[in-house]
């Protein structure tokens, strides 16, 4: 394989590890559970995109690269779904706002 | 080169999934823990993804994609007790 498209590849899934790396970090700082929420939805999947990308890349196969798209667009329907279900519960459940705490 | 890199990959993703098991851990609402659930979904489908092209098994990317749809399944079923608890 033509050694400048395995760097690029590797690259973009060592840059969308690091968006999993961020999205776990919110997940474990963040003050309350909808800014968690948000932190983990969007960066997990920005995350999946940049592996994705970078394994199509270096699988180099049209099939592959077509499986690879499909597991990122149910994830992110997938992501969206969960995501909205959680805060809605959460919501419902009376769950804090860390802002408005901090107000009072 | 790659099969480094991608390794490395694996080896980080398995981290992450090691600090969501401390979130379950402090909580402190249920809705904190079906959130690592949620980590737990993600990042396992790019762990298989990666797995696949690291120890060229296919297969394992057909099962990534059952993970993202499972992922949903246990969401809805956490929340769809709270809504029957709700109506109740």
């Amino acid at each position: 394989m033509n050694g400048a498209v395995e760097v690029l590849g590797a690259a973009l899934v060592v840059i969308g590890c690091a968006f999993y790396g961020a999205g776990t970090v919110g997940l474990l700082r963040f003050p309350d559970v909808y800014a968690r929420l948000h932190a983990l939805t969007k960066a997990d999947n920005q995350g999946l995109l940049l592996v994705c990308l970078g394994l199509a890349v270096l699988a180099g196969s049209a099939r592959v690269a077509f499986l690879l798209i499909a597991v990122w667009s149910v994830g992110l329907v997938a992501a969206a779904v969960s995501a909205h279900l959680i805060a809605r519960h959460a919501r419902h459940a009376g769950s804090p706002h860390a802002s408005r705490e901090a107000e009072r | 080169m790659t099969t480094v890199v991608l390794g490395g990959a694996v080896v980080f993703l398995l981290l992450n999934l090691l600090a969501g098991l401390w979130r379950i851990g402090i909580g402190p609402t249920a809705a904190d823990r079906m959130l690592a659930v949620l980590l737990f979904g993600s990042t396992t489908v790019a762990l298989l993804l990666i797995m696949a092209e690291w120890i060229d098994d296919p297969s394992l990317r057909t099962v990534a994609l059952l993970f993202v749809v499972l992922a949903t399944i246990v969401t809805l079923a956490f929340v769809g007790t709270d809504t029957e608890d709700e109506s109740s």
